[in-house]
Formats: C-alpha cells, sequence, structure tokens
C-alpha cells in the first residue's frame, strides 16, 4: 500500500544524495518511460528519415519505404546536394548558399550583439528620463509582425544604397535582433549589484571603461547565451534572405527551398534530403555542443521576457 | 565644476551609445509601421504613392477568397497549436519533473526540432507526409490498403499536415519553459499537499497550474507571437498549395507586396496582422502590468 | 578645517522629497555616523557625498572645494559598500589598483600603495586570489583597502558591516576604530545598528524623513536625546515613556494622580504642561519593596528576561508597560506587587505637542 502510494501520489523529491524511486518496473515508471520513449522516438522520426533518405539511392527510395535503412550506402545525393544541385542557372549546389550564410552571419551576430549589449547595458545602469520610453516601445516592436515594416526597410535600404547586398541584409538583422537581445542584457545586467558599478564610478571608471573592464568580463556567459540564439535565428532566417538580398547572395536556407521545391527536372529525394541535413547541420551542431547553454538562453529570453 | 551641467549633457556617453537603439526604435519599429499603416490607405499598385482611397483595400481585402482562406487556417492553425502546445508542452514537462533518469537526454530530444528552421521543418515533413513514399504508403504496405493520410494534397486538412510540423518544430519550447516553470515552484508546496493527502494530478491542477501563470501568459505570448508570424514553413511544406488551400496571412502579405505588384493590398494585409497582435497584446500588458498595480 | 561641509542639501524623485534642506559640518578627522530606520535617507545622503546622486538643490564641499557636481573619483573620496561591491573576475590586486590604473598612476606608485595598504589590513597573502575565494571579513577587508589605497581624506562607509555574522561585525568594527584611530581621517559611517553607531562615532546624526534630528556625540544621544523619536530609536530595549503633566510650576510631573518629584532634572526651565511625556531608560529605574513618597510608582511584574549578565523585568506601570534592568541574580515571579523608583537626574521630559525635549 505504501508502495502504491509512493509510486503514484508523490515525486520523490530527494536530493542527488536521496534514493532513486526503488522499484524499477513499478506502474508508475513504465507509464512515465514509456510515453517519454514513444515521443522521443516520434521526435526523432524526421532526423531518422532524412538520414537514411539521403543515404539511398534513388531506385531503392522508389521501392522501399522511408523508414527503412538504406541497405546500400550511397554518398552520392551528399556531394551532389553540396556541389552540383541546381537552382535557376547555377549549378553549383548549396555550398554557394553556406558560405552566403557564413558572410551574412558573421558580421550580423557581432554587430547585433554590440549594439545590443552596449544599449542593455545603458539602459540598465545608466537610465536618464525618457531611456524607459524607448525600451517600452522596442518591445512592443518584437511582437510587432514583421510583415508590416519589410516594405519601408526595403525604400530605406534602397535610399542608403544597401538594398540587395550583404551589409543591408546585416543591418535588418541587427535590427529585428535588437528587442529580444536588448531585453536579455537588460535583465542581466539588472541582476549585477548596483554598489559594484558605484564601487567602479568611485574608482574613476566612465561609461565604457565600466562596461569594458567590469561588466563584459563578468557576463560571458550571456554573452554566449546571445550568441547561441543569434547564430541559430540568423542561419535558419528565411523571410529576411529572400526579400533583401540577390539571388546570388541568397542564404542557405533560401537556396535549400529553391533547390528542393523546384518544379523542373525529376524530383530527387535523396538529394533533397541531404540538402535539408546539410542546412541544418549547423545549428544542430551549435544545438548538441552548447547543450544546457542553449536551453537557458531560450529559457533566459522568453521566462523573463 | 562647480556649476550644475546642462541635463541633456550629464552621462553624455551613455546617450550617446543608446543612439542606434533609439534611432533604430524610432525610424523601423514606429516610422516604417506607421508608414505601412498610412500607405494602406492609398492606391499603391506596384509603387508606393499618396493617392488615398480610403478604405478600399480594405474592403477588397475581405472580399478576396484567398485572404479568407487565410484568415480562416490562421485561425485553425492557432487554436488548434495554442491549445496543443500548451497541453503538450505541459504534460511533458511534468513527465520530465517526475525526478526522472536520463532528463537531459529526453530534453534533448524534445528540443532539438527547435535549433531547426521552419523551412528545413517543413522539407522533411514534406517528404514524410508525401502520399507516394511517406506514412501512406508504408500503412498501405502493412497491407491497409484502404488507408489515406494526404494532408498535403488534401485542401481539406491540408492545414492540418502544417500543424503537425509546426508542433513537432515548436513544443520543445514550450515544454522547456514550463519545466523552468516547474522548477521554479518551491519544493515545500509539494511537501504541504503531500502531508495533506492530495493527490498529484489535483495538486497540479489547483496548486501548481495557478502558481504557474505568468509562466502560462509568456508561453501564450510566445506561441500568439509565432502563429501570426508562421510564413517559412508554408512556403517550404506546400508552398500555399494545393491550390490556395494552406495560405497564411503572412504569406499574403509577401506574395502582394513583391510578388503580385499590388502593394495597397500587402499594406492593407499586414496592418490587418499587425491589428490582430495588438488585440492579443493589450489584454496581455493589462494582465502584466495593470494587475501588477492591483496586488 | 571642515572637511565636508554640506549646504542646505535637497533631493527630490520627482514629488517625493528624499533629503529636506539638510546642513551637516564635519570637522577634519572626525568620525561621523549617520543613524536611523531604513528609508531615512542616511544611505542617499552618503550616495550624494559621493557624487552617485544628482541633488537637487544645495551645495556640497570637501576639503575647502565645493564639488557638488564633481564626478564620484574627483572628490577625494573613498567608499566601502554593504556587499563589499569586489569586481568579481580581478584579483585582489586588481580589485585594489582599478581605480589607480584609471588615474593613470606610475606604477611604482601604486605598487607602494597596496604594499601599505595589504599591510595595514593583513591581506597581504590574498592579493593573487579572486573575491569568490575569500571569506566576508576578508572581502570587506579588501573593499576597505580599496579605499585606502586611494589615499583620501575621507571614507564614507555604506553599512560595511551588515552582511557579516554577529562575531565577525564586533571584530571587523574594533578593526575599523583602530583603523580611524591610526590613519585619523574623516570618515561618514551610515548604519542602522546603533551598537556601531555608540561604540564607532565621534558624533552621531539620528535621521528620520531625510532630516537630522539630532546630531551629537553618543553619550549626548543616548543621554539627552532631542526628542521622542530619538529617545525611542536609540536603545535596546527603547526607553519607557509615561504620559502625564508637568505640575507646580515644572516641579513635579503628575502620572494619573500620583506625584513624583521633579527635583534634579536636568534640562531647561520645564514650567507646567498640561501634556508631557517621561522618558526612563530601563537602567534608570530601580525595584524596591516599599513606596516612598515622591520618588516611586507602584508596578506588578508581568515576566523577567534573563539576558546573561543582567536580566529586564517586564512591569505594568500606570497602565503602561515597561522594562527594567536588574541584577541577574534577582528572578521577580509574575504578579508582584512592587515599587519603581525614578532616577529623575537622568530621565528625559518632552513635550507632548512637540515631541521636543524639555
Amino acid at each position: 500500500m505504501a508502495d502504491v502510494t509512493h509510486a503514484l501520489g508523490v515525486r520523490a523529491k530527494a536530493g542527488p544524495r536521496g534514493a532513486r524511486p526503488k522499484p524499477l518496473f513499478s506502474r508508475r515508471n513504465i507509464m512515465v518511460y514509456g510515453t517519454l520513449g514513444l515521443v522521443s522516438l516520434y521526435y526523432l522520426l524526421p532526423l531518422w528519415v532524412m538520414v537514411v533518405t539521403s543515404l539511398k539511392g534513388m531506385p531503392e527510395i522508389r521501392l522501399g519505404n522511408v523508414f527503412a535503412p538504406p541497405v546500400e550506402i550511397t554518398f552520392q545525393p551528399w556531394v551532389k546536394a553540396w556541389a552540383e544541385a541546381c537552382t535557376g542557372l547555377n549549378c553549383d549546389g548549396l555550398s554557394r548558399g553556406f558560405f552566403n550564410s557564413v558572410r551574412i552571419l558573421i558580421p550580423s551576430v557581432i554587430c547585433s550583439i554590440a549594439v545590443a549589449s552596449v544599449s542593455g547595458y545603458a539602459l540598465s545602469m545608466w537610465k536618464f528620463r525618457g531611456s524607459e520610453v524607448f525600451f517600452t516601445i522596442l518591445m512592443i516592436g518584437a511582437f510587432v509582425p514583421y510583415q508590416i515594416m519589410i516594405y519601408p526597410i526595403v525604400i530605406l535600404l534602397r535610399e542608403l544604397g544597401l538594398y540587395g547586398g550583404l551589409w543591408g541584409l546585416v543591418l535588418v538583422h541587427t535590427v529585428f535582433g535588437l528587442p529580444i537581445l536588448t531585453l536579455l542584457f537588460r535583465n542581466y545586467f539588472a541582476t549585477v549589484p548596483e554598489e559594484l558599478f558605484k564601487a567602479a564610478r568611485v574608482d574613476g571608471a566612465g561609461f565604457w571603461a565600466i562596461f569594458f573592464k567590469i561588466m563584459m568580463p563578468m557576463s560571458l556567459p550571456i554573452f554566449v547565451v546571445a550568441l547561441i540564439l543569434q547564430v541559430t535565428g540568423i542561419w535558419n532566417d528565411f523571410l529576411f534572405g529572400v526579400i533583401y538580398t540577390k539571388p546570388d547572395l541568397y542564404p542557405m536556407t533560401v537556396q535549400l527551398n529553391n533547390i528542393v521545391n523546384s518544379v523542373q527536372g525529376v524530383k530527387e529525394y535523396n538529394v533533397n534530403m541531404a540538402a535539408t541535413l546539410l542546412t541544418g547541420l549547423v545549428p544542430l551542431t551549435i544545438y548538441f555542443i552548447s547543450g544546457k547553454l542553449f536551453v537557458r538562453g531560450i529559457a533566459a529570453g522568453a521566462v523573463k521576457g | 565644476m562647480t556649476q550644475r551641467p546642462t541635463r541633456l549633457f550629464r552621462n553624455a556617453s551613455s546617450k550617446l551609445a543608446l543612439v542606434p537603439m533609439i534611432t533604430i526604435t524610432l525610424v523601423v519599429f514606429v516610422g516604417c509601421t506607421l508608414w505601412t499603416v498610412l500607405y494602406s490607405f492609398t492606391k499603391s499598385k506596384s509603387l508606393p504613392r499618396l493617392d488615398f482611397n480610403g478604405l478600399d483595400n480594405y474592403a477588397r481585402l475581405w472580399k478576396t477568397s484567398r485572404w479568407l482562406v487565410s484568415i480562416e487556417n490562421i485561425a485553425i492553425y492557432g487554436v488548434l497549436s495554442m491549445v496543443l502546445s500548451l497541453t503538450l508542452g505541459f504534460l511533458l514537462a511534468a513527465l520530465l519533473d517526475q525526478k526522472i533518469r536520463f532528463e537531459d537526454t529526453f530534453r534533448t530530444i524534445l528540443l532539438y526540432p527547435f535549433a531547426l528552421s521552419f523551412i528545413v521543418t517543413g522539407l522533411v515533413w514534406q517528404w514524410i507526409l508525401n502520399p507516394d513514399f511517406g506514412v501512406q504508403h508504408v500503412v498501405r504496405g502493412l497491407g491497409f490498403t484502404s488507408f489515406e493520410f494526404d494532408p498535403l494534397y488534401n485542401p481539406e486538412i491540408v492545414i492540418y499536415g502544417i500543424l503537425i510540423a509546426g508542433l513537432w518544430q515548436g513544443t520543445g519550447l514550450i515544454m522547456c519553459i514550463m519545466l523552468a516553470g516547474l522548477r521554479g515552484i518551491d519544493e515545500d508546496i509539494w511537501k504541504a499537499a503531500r502531508v495533506d493527502g492530495i493527490p498529484m494530478w489535483k495538486t497540479y491542477l489547483y496548486v501548481v497550474i495557478p502558481m504557474m501563470r505568468p509562466v502560462f501568459i509568456t508561453a501564450i505570448v510566445l506561441i500568439a507571437a509565432g502563429i501570426v508570424k508562421v510564413y517559412d514553413l508554408v512556403v517550404a511544406q506546400t508552398s500555399g498549395g494545393p491550390g490556395i488551400a494552406s495560405e497564411v496571412p503572412a504569406k499574403y502579405v509577401y506574395d502582394y507586396m513583391f510578388r503580385g505588384q499590388n502593394l495597397g493590398q500587402g499594406f492593407a494585409a499586414s496592418t490587418m496582422m499587425m491589428l490582430c497582435v495588438v488585440i492579443v497584446l493589450i489584454p496581455w500588458a493589462y494582465l502584466e502590468f495593470g494587475g501588477k498595480k492591483r496586488g | 578645517m571642515h572637511s565636508i561641509q554640506v549646504k542646505d542639501l535637497s533631493l527630490n524623485f520627482g514629488a517625493v522629497s528624499v533629503l529636506k534642506t539638510l546642513n551637516l559640518d564635519v570637522a577634519e578627522g572626525e568620525f561621523i555616523v549617520l543613524l536611523g530606520p531604513s528609508g531615512c535617507g542616511k544611505s542617499t545622503l552618503l550616495n550624494c557625498l559621493a557624487g552617485l546622486l544628482d541633488i537637487s538643490d544645495g551645495e556640497i564641499w570637501i576639503k575647502g572645494k565645493n564639488v557638488t557636481w564633481a564626478e564620484p573619483s574627483e572628490r577625494g573620496i573613498g567608499m566601502v559598500f554593504q556587499s563589499y561591491a569586489l569586481y568579481p573576475q580581478m584579483t585582489v590586486r586588481g580589485n585594489l589598483t582599478f581605480g589607480l590604473k584609471n588615474a593613470k598612476m606610475p606604477k611604482d606608485e601604486i605598487d607602494k600603495r597596496v604594499a601599505r595598504a595589504a599591510e595595514i589590513l593583513q591581506i597581504g597573502p590574498l592579493l593573487d586570489r579572486k573575491p569568490g575565494a575569500l571569506s566576508g571579513g576578508q572581502r570587506q577587508r579588501v573593499a576597505i583597502g580599496r579605499a585606502l589605497v586611494r589615499d583620501v581624506d575621507v571614507f564614507l562607509f555604506d553599512e560595511p558591516l551588515s552582511n557579516l555574522d554577529a562575531k565577525l561585525r564586533s571584530e571587523l568594527r574594533v578593526e575599523i576604530k583602530r583603523l580611524h584611530s591610526r590613519l585619523k581621517n574623516t570618515m561618514v559611517y551610515v548604519t542602522h545598528d546603533q551598537i556601531e553607531a555608540l561604540t564607532l562615532a565621534d558624533r552621531i546624526a539620528v535621521m528620520r524623513s531625510g532630516i537630522i534630528q539630532q546630531l551629537d556625540a553618543p553619550q549626548v544621544i543616548y543621554n539627552r536625546p532631542a526628542n521622542l523619536f530619538v529617545a525611542g530609536f536609540i536603545g535596546s530595549p527603547s526607553m519607557n515613556f509615561l504620559h502625564g503633566a508637568t505640575v507646580d510650576g515644572g516641579r513635579a510631573f503628575d502620572l494619573n494622580g500620583l506625584t513624583l518629584s521633579l527635583d534634579g532634572y536636568e534640562g531647561g526651565a520645564v514650567g507646567a504642561r498640561p501634556k508631557a511625556i517621561l522618558g526612563l531608560r530601563p537602567e534608570h529605574l530601580t525595584i524596591v519593596a516599599e513606596a516612598e513618597a515622591g520618588r516611586t510608582i507602584p508596578a506588578v511584574v508581568e515576566l523577567d528576561e534573563p539576558m546573561g549578565a543582567d536580566s529586564l523585568v517586564w512591569l505594568k506601570a500606570g497602565g503602561v508597560q515597561v522594562s527594567v534592568r536588574v541584577p541577574v541574580e534577582r528572578r521577580m515571579a509574575a504578579g508582584t506587587a512592587v515599587h519603581l523608583r525614578v532616577d529623575i537626574p537622568k530621565a528625559s521630559l518632552f513635550d507632548a505637542g512637540t515631541e521636543n525635549r524639555i
């Protein structure tokens, strides 16, 4: 009886030193692990399908089913996806999009984090009359659909001579990354004890000295969080890439979509899946390497907001 | 310095440092929004021009079947993804919160789709749901020859096909937020409930969930913001097809602005989108900020 | 010469007035404690002195210089904070030298000053550690060192001992006092702890609602509180207040028909006042068995609290609760009827209307 109440009624909230729930095959355990196992299978399925499809030849795909592992493993689809697949007139595969994405990513990440971290710092530690008003407007801006701003931005970029180029897109990513990143940095710097800031001022440090010598070194984790957030966000962007760049500068996501959804020629599903996997590889790698920081990043960006 | 400095130049560096942020806020977030709203009342076609035609664009918009389909789709997608994301996200979080082994592994598996773009998500589900090779084909191969499941080719249910992909991508995030919320609950609450002999499901329903109100609000706002922006997923998975069966407002806006040469329609549609968000945002702001004053 | 002069300082946050035309002169080498309940403006005043808050009106002079609008680092002050506020990513040496490096001081001068501070505070072995590896007491020593290396005339302390446990607190209190007698510079020290105030200060400024209530030597503050607030705030347990009237031309105190002679009261002309308050510290009452005309009031014991060195007896006298400090050996049973002899020369009389001392 005690066992049943233990199994059903209570989470055994013991600390790390505490005993694990004793019976390994209790009803509760079978339910919990069974459900989680099934859900995990469902979540992993698409990844599995992507991998196996990309390793099959087309004849095997036409005969077999999508879930079956490949009989004959071939890397030809990967080679083709990377170097030979065609979009429009270019037939140099996804590699072009990959390098475009890298060229877009690096300056965008640097610019957006630079602007946002300084803004967040100024907003949390050097408040002045009216600064909160701008911050509130910025936060509202984070929720307004991009669609309402995209066209006037085209005009602005054209006036600046940046439309269709790399730096125009960098600017757009900086602008749209600003609300969430500023919030992230502002909230983080707000947790830094005010007395530390006061001590630095008594020590004669000014705005920039406090930022570079005191705040930045002690907030590396939040910079990493911002980095993860921006790298995945910018890498995965489709809308801005398709609007603000020209075809030979298209980022990887746009090029991927053009390859897979092109209406010309015979559909090569294995090449498509290889291309899809290739595109997903960068954020997936970051996700698996960063682990808990990724979770912390979205939790910090989301829950505190 | 013995003179009182002018207010404007006190801490000048900090104000200078905020110039980019303030410029962006005013020019893009305020300026561009107002620009679009203003031009939504004009006869702009392939080029924007200030030739007002009142509410004509809106009148036409609400007579366009493609827009009506888009609205219907986003309503179905929105309601279902809101309800399902919250329910599944919470249930999964509660399961993961049972002091289980391999918690990190399970969490990693449930969250990884969130790292992937909507384009990748859309394309992989397009493949899985392909009737000739995917789920339908496999199930028929098992002997159920009359089995039919081809959401991406059936206008009646295509939006559910997109929903499956959207949930797969986004539920992990909601689960993570819920899990953070559950972890934030004082363990003494569980002890107290245990001492009082309250069953676990009742504790969740009557004690824990009400305590997690702010977390739920955050999750709702995030899901809502995501719903309005749904675009890439549809583009990748169905391109709006079959026919116009899976069109969504964001795609309508893009197509009319950049393909259809009908800017007025695009502006009106995007203004409608913003209105929807404002309708969601105001109650939220009231709950978040108005509520605190009372408490 | 004045070390610090505060002239008509006011500070408003919007419509809220935090400091109200405040004046304060601090002599050179003086140890001033700003004491008061939370929200009284004592920390705010210190932050104004440091230049961390912009004041609304008035002037601040330090060492004969008007520093009202000077940057904190240009005021010739050092500051020690409650949370230590050490830079976590720097070593102790880095913490000590950060300000000096900002001032572009030559390296050998920096080294000399760090060595001196390390010697005075005995933190030499800690110089290459990071703050995270230090105990609370060590951290506060480093924080004091950071003020010390600046070689300034004025030290500002913002509740420096509040984050420490009781034992460490009394140790560091002694150390700060020793530091002051060695360095002989001006110190302004904010605390809500009256023991710290009474033990450290040359003069205490008791504050309430942005106004200095009384500025005087500790024993004056304790024995001759200027008003009811100061009398009630200083001393633990707090002063007993008996409400009554002064009669007989101010020669006696009438407590519900019971008359106490005011012979020997040290104060101004008392005069006859229909509403007055007699303030008596617990140690200025003695429990006696027999009534003495004009010198005692009857009381009933309610409970006693042994406190180690002595014990506190709580009684009911004249309808109010009264505490009396007695030698520990005397246990009093509840319900015992006794009399309290009043030490009038040490008592304080207040006007019930103005709440000021008579």
